[in-house]
């Protein structure tokens, strides 16, 4: 047994409300460079849609992830000598337009424009060429609330098995967010389909990293991630991906996408895992059964052995400590409310999601609901549970309908005991738990206080050696784009590498009145 | 007229190695972020750009291991196996006619999307269009060869370059001596190549020393511990 712990995330869908905060301060931290316009390392999607980039996850038209090649775990993009055969030109990149030609704005001529009859309009303008653009015709967001026409959105690979036409009418029609970020794998396919092995997982806390420096721009991690995660930095000819916040998760800090989320939604906390269980996790046979497969390879944090054992390996105490708060592993593993983002694509993804609960269908019922200690049936809730399967437990919809079930009940529950001042433990029965646990619940995800949402250990000194250990970067020269402390200020050096913080704004114009000179 | 051959066939062949070799160290050592195949895929893909990669890329591999095998390998050792000078000749514009098309075929697509595909050259770095110009006019002169070549099949003009590439990396100074007298065509190819090493590590091209074939016996999933 070898045991490495792992910060993970929970996103508790039921409460978000879309907002976009954590795509834009994760953009303004992280992504507001040249050849990163496009690329949003978090990013909130409307679902049922096809998403960003288009269609990510119709794996038949990208192939990302893994495939069993005669039980063998393989990329989908192909083996090593395929991978390799493709190196000149990638038939799996998505282009820029299946993202989106990243566009500004002329601000600038609202202010400098002359007299003329009509209001001055700031008309958008290429990112890739700096050209006019006539027509914005695809975003990073195009689908928000259900934007574009059924029949676009109704491509969504989640529909499959749902009656879906149904769908398209008004009065059925159903909608939820699902904001992406790396899903930081287990077994992720981009760094196996790396040919410069540039990318890695932290061994400490699982955080999967580009190494800019080793990087060579050969593409095959775009194509190989299934969540197309991984942008190409068309300026920089690198690849780059979200990197977990790593500097605020070192010293014990959240996501700058936790941190700000406003509807606090998401979750950090540690898991425990059997890293010697990986290969065996990711080949399940069935893709139904690989759900089921990763919670096996997860540790319970609370059994004596498993302490004993991860201490003896040098996992140090605190994580364990947190290990045992983790509102991850509650989630995940004690309730079992929380599930992987397309477990079918055998990456075993670390990002987890709590399902959204929805309307019912049918008034008569939706009175009902938890004023008589009744669970409604969540075959009748306005999201098909058929569609939640699909996108979280590869179409296995028992484990989805215990999660519904139980976060109803815990409504249920909580609200015999605060609004009708009684006890209603037989609600509680039905879905299997016990009222410690729904209370712990309640406080975890219905109150989710700071505290009870991040249970993060800050980096060790067993674990760095280095990083803002503050002796041996005294003296060095913080954050650069390589080529040490000289490298992203200068302009292009003789090697023709491209600074890629430098903007191309359009200066608004000051007028400066000189002073006069003192005699 | 001798001292311009010597000057450029007999020490520009060490001044292009040295900035070539030392040039490409330095920027390994100092630039590891600049070091990248630096794709406009992502800007411009499609059929056609696959295809015009795929056949560029694999003609010039071709053609860089017939010219090392042609170049540098001694007319005793291919005599020896039974090689002629005149079939070998006949061998170097069959093949080299061959991968030269392949690679024109790609290159040219390449070199049209580089200067009118309006996202890939307002993305292009002036030394990103030199390289391909200059890969181009390589390509085309290295072509135009074949056409002198076959007025003479008895290999000598091969065996002269031949000679000039062994004695250069073989720190002989009489190497220029060999070039003197082969036609002009094959002057303007050498000394376009030997400008084509002088501008490697400052080009895009660098991304040819890191062809990643340990990938092939890597295992699948690399962990770090810091």
């Amino acid at each position: 047994m070898k045991i490495r712990a792992q910060i993970g995330m929970v996103l508790n869908l039921d409460k978000c409300i879309g907002c976009h905060t954590c795509s834009v301060t994760c953009k303004n931290v992280w992504t507001s460079r040249e050849g990163m316009e496009y690329a949003w390392f978090n990013n909130v999607e409307t679902k049922p849609g096809i998403g960003y980039p288009k269609e990510w996850e119709n794996q038949e038209r990208w192939h990302g992830g893994w495939k069993l090649e005669g039980g063998e775990l393989q990329p989908r993009i192909g083996g090593r000598w395929r991978i390799l055969a493709n190196i000149f030109a990638n038939p799996d990149m998505p282009a820029i337009d299946d993202y989106y030609e990243p566009f500004k704005f002329d601000y600038a001529y609202l202010q400098n424009a002359g007299d003329s009859k009509t209001m001055p309009t700031a008309r958008p303008r290429s990112w890739v060429t700096d050209k006019r653009m006539e027509k914005i015709e695809w975003g990073p967001n195009w689908e928000e609330i259900l934007g574009t026409e059924f029949v676009h959105r109704s491509k969504d690979y989640n529909f499959d098995g749902v009656q879906k036409e149904m769908y398209g009418q008004f009065e059925n029609t159903f909608l939820m967010y699902l904001p992406r970020l790396c899903e930081h794998c287990l077994n992720p396919a981009c760094v196996a389909s790396c040919p410069s092995g540039a990318i890695y997982k932290r061994e400490e806390d699982g955080i999967v990293l580009i190494d800019q420096e080793k990087c060579r721009g050969w593409r095959m991690c775009v194509s190989g991630c299934p969540y197309k995660k991984i942008y190409f930095n068309w300026r920089s000819g690198k690849s780059e991906k979200c990197i977990f916040c790593y500097p605020r998760i070192e010293v014990g800090e959240p996501t700058v996408c936790s941190e700000t989320c406003v509807g606090r939604i998401r979750y950090l906390g540690v898991l425990l895992y059997d890293a010697d269980r990986i290969k065996e996790a990711a080949s399940t046979p069935s893709e139904r059964g690989l759900y089921r497969a990763q919670l096996d390879m997860f540790l319970d944090p609370n059994d004596p052995k498993v302490i004993a054992e991860a201490l003896a390996q040098g996992i140090p105490d605190d994580w364990l400590e947190a290990a045992k708060r983790s509102p991850v592993y509650k989630m995940a593993l004690d309730w079992k409310v929380a599930f992987p983002l397309h477990p079918e694509y055998r990456t075993l993804p670390m990002v987890w999601y709590c399902p959204p609960l929805s309307p019912i269908q049918s008034a008569a019922e939706a009175g009902a609901l938890g004023m008589n200690g009744e669970i409604p049936d969540v075959d009748k809730l306005r999201i098909p549970v058929r569609y939640l399967a699909n996108l979280l437990t590869a179409g296995e919809e028992v484990p989805v309908k215990v999660a519904l079930e139980r976060m109803l009940a815990m409504r249920a529950f909580m609200r015999a005991r605060t609004v009708d001042g009684r006890e209603a433990p037989e609600v509680l029965e039905r879905v299997g738990m016990t009222v410690a646990q729904v209370e712990d619940m309640y406080r975890i995800m219905a109150i989710a206080n700071y505290e009870d949402r991040f249970v993060i250990p800050s980096n060790q000194r067993e674990y760095a050696k280095s990083i803002y250990d503050g002796i041996s970067e005294r003296g060095g020269c913080g954050f650069s784009f390589g080529g040490d402390c000289s490298g992203g200020s200068a302009d292009a050096d003789i090697f023709g590498g491209h600074p890629t913080t430098k903007r191309k704004f359009f200066p608004i114009r000051v007028e400066r009145t000189r002073e006069p000179e003192k005699a | 007229m001798d001292y311009l051959h010597q000057l450029l066939f007999g020490l520009f062949p060490y001044i292009a190695g040295s900035v070539f070799l030392l040039g490409s160290l330095l920027r390994y050592d100092r630039g590891q972020y600049t070091w990248r195949a630096m794709s406009s895929q992502m800007l411009s893909g499609g059929q056609a750009f696959r295809w015009g990669s795929n056949l560029f890329h694999l003609g010039i591999i071709l053609l860089y291991f017939g010219h090392l095998f042609g170049l540098l390998t001694p007319k005793e050792l291919y005599h020896a196996f039974g090689l002629s000078t005149a079939a070998k000749q006949a061998m170097a514009i069959w093949l080299g006619g061959l991968f030269g098309t392949i690679c024109f075929f790609g290159l040219s697509y390449l070199l049209y999307r580089r200067l009118f595909n309006e996202r890939v050259r307002a993305n292009s770095a002036s030394m990103d269009t030199a390289i391909i110009a200059l890969i181009y006019l390589q390509l085309i002169t290295g072509l135009s060869t074949i056409f002198v070549s076959v007025e003479h099949s008895d290999g000598a003009v091969m065996v002269h370059l031949a000679h000039w590439a062994q004695h250069v990396v073989t720190f002989r100074s009489d190497a220029w001596s060999y070039i003197v007298d082969v036609p002009m065509i094959y002057k303007i190819h050498v000394f376009l190549g030997l400008v084509m090493f002088t501008l490697f590590p400052f080009s895009r091209l660098v991304h040819i020393w890191s062809w990643p074939i340990e990938y092939v016996q890597r295992r699948y999933q690399v962990v770090r511990h810091h």
